[in-house]
């Protein structure tokens, strides 16, 4: 739990005025939960404990043409009172608006420049050991405390709205890579069944039941999606250490540095190409199965229903 | 072995009718051939004695036991264990080396371990003379050796009964003597029972029983 002030000031810079708000803000509880420390890029949040110091956006600090040490004068809007708070650091968060719209400074700084007592305060922000939590956890708060109480996921439903769009793309196009190959590996195991008609009929004229048969042909497949899972994860892996290195910096993120990789997905990728290569090889094991021996060794295939459904040259194609 | 009574049809295009009230009884160590022209039935009549056809009327024995009706997973095991097959083209599995093609009935059946498996087709390969190219791919061989691999490969779980569709079909005199010369071996030293389906007349004259067809009828036996 981490106490906080919003106060509404305005940054005086010579004749012009910025409506910015301080967060007035514990800076060692704020660091504990929510890692402050990556977010301050220049500075330290510990500073903040000195009276009368701020973090400036980086934005902000850009646009006032300050620096370090540099002591800037500030307006509160509701009292008017002016105070001056020296330049400690810099911060940057991700959101340009945010930003460009927020400062910090200690909770004392904020009291005693809005001529607060030491017991007002306007936010209390709870982290959860689980935030899939929050919305109940709100809405208790709000009817116990009978206080305004938002959970994360409300907070943040845009960002939240995005990831899941994202996922559903990605995973998408993942199932239908999986189901062309899926298809492909389908084709080759029915023309190997055409090509081993003759192995087949022997391995059952001595005594191969069609289970028997039936596994081979799956075990072939299910080779196949072994072999070229591992390849292909192998190849994924490669590329993955190579995007992984790839600087990945935006502002938007400032504390990922490199393109973000996830190994989680090789166990997924790994499972799924099993299980296409398995459905893919249990049709055509099937028919490979099915295959009626005497008919292929007195040569008479004509006659065996599965070769009868196979695509054939028709008149109305030959030019 | 005996057959009773067996009829068989083809619908495909129009209803035909092979074989007719075929009957006949093998004795255990009995070399039989079977004859009659192109047509008459005869190897139509030996799928359906091999258990590999069963779409039939009437009723088959083998080794005193009811065979017709039986489940397809049983006709498997029995085909394994007691029927040995040589075809008129050898369907060797050009994937696998000779010794391979000769133990894979053997590793079906487990009676014996793999060690034991390959003494004993080396046994077998000694019989027709094979022995040194026990490491050769089954396609490597000629075609008098495919044939001979191919009987090796039928003698491997010591059958009670095997069934040529004319094995010496595509043989020469040499290769087709000597084939006939094992079989009538088999069938004096270790009483299994040989029927072969053949056109050759020499090879007939051979033989302890000829069964003579005509028209899907058993003629002469």
């Amino acid at each position: 739990m981490s106490s906080k002030i919003a106060s509404q000031v305005f940054y005086n810079v010579g004749s012009i005025d910025l409506s910015v708000v301080i967060d007035g803000i514990d800076p060692k509880r704020h660091t504990e939960l929510f890692t402050f420390q990556d977010y301050v890029i220049v500075g330290n949040p510990a500073d903040l404990l000195q009276t009368n110091s701020i973090i400036l956006s980086k934005g902000d600090a850009d646009r006032m043409l300050t620096a370090i040490g540099d002591v800037i004068q500030v307006t509160t809007a509701q009292q008017g009172n002016k105070a001056q708070l020296k330049v400690v650091g810099y911060y940057q968060s991700g959101l340009a608006d945010f930003d460009n719209t927020n400062s910090f400074a200690s909770i004392n700084t904020v009291q005693k420049m809005m001529g607060e007592p030491s017991s007002y305060l306007t936010d209390i922000q709870v982290k959860l050991y689980d935030f899939n939590e929050a919305p109940a956890f709100a809405s208790e708060y709000r009817d116990i405390f009978e206080i305004e109480a938002d959970d994360i996921q409300t907070v943040n439903a845009q960002f939240e709205t995005g990831s899941s769009i994202r996922a559903l793309i990605s995973r998408a196009v993942g199932i239908t890579l999986l189901v062309v190959s899926g298809f492909g590996i389908y084709n080759i195991l029915n023309m190997m069944i055409y090509e081993k008609l003759d192995t087949i009929a022997i391995l059952k004229a001595i005594g191969f039941n069609s289970s028997d048969v039936k596994r081979i042909f799956i075990t072939i497949a299910l080779s196949i999606g072994l072999i070229g899972g591992a390849v292909g994860l192998f190849m994924g892996y490669l590329a993955c250490l190579g995007i992984e290195r790839m600087p990945f910096e935006t502002e938007a993120l400032p504390t990922v540095k490199t393109h973000p990789v996830d190994f989680k997905y090789y166990l997924i990728g790994g499972i799924f190409s099993l299980v296409t290569t398995y459905l893919a090889g249990f049709f055509p094991a099937r028919k490979a199965s099915s295959v009626d021996p005497v008919d292929i060794i007195r040569g008479k295939r004509q006659s065996n229903p599965y070769w009868k459904q196979k695509t054939s040259i028709s008149l109305s194609t030959i030019p | 072995m005996e057959a009773k009574n067996i009829d068989k049809s083809f619908y495909n295009p129009i209803e035909t009718q092979v074989l007719k009230q075929v009957s006949f009884t093998i004795n255990r160590g009995e070399f039989v051939s079977v004859v009659g022209r192109s047509g008459c039935g005869k190897s139509t009549l030996l799928y359906i004695l091999s258990t590999m056809d069963t779409d039939y009327k009437g009723e088959l024995l083998i080794d005193e036991e009811v065979i017709t009706g039986k489940s397809l997973n049983y006709l498997s095991k029995l085909r394994n264990e007691k029927i040995g097959f040589v075809f008129q083209f050898h369907y060797l599995l050009k994937e696998f080396s000779v010794l391979e093609n000769i133990l894979i009935p053997g590793l079906k059946l487990g009676r014996f371990s793999r060690e034991e498996l390959e003494y004993r087709a080396m046994e077998k390969l000694k019989i027709f003379d094979m022995q040194e190219h026990a490491l050769k791919k089954a396609n490597q061989l000629s075609g008098g050796q495919k044939q001979r691999l191919a009987i090796a490969r039928a003698l491997i779980n010591d059958p009670i009964l095997i069934m040529g569709d004319e094995p010496t079909g595509n043989l020469d005199k040499k290769n087709a003597d000597f084939v006939f010369n094992i079989f009538k071996e088999l069938a004096a030293e270790f009483h299994q029972t040989i029927l072969i389906v053949t056109h050759d007349p020499e090879f007939t004259e051979g033989t302890d029983r000829i069964i003579e067809m005509e028209d899907g009828k058993v003629i002469r036996q």
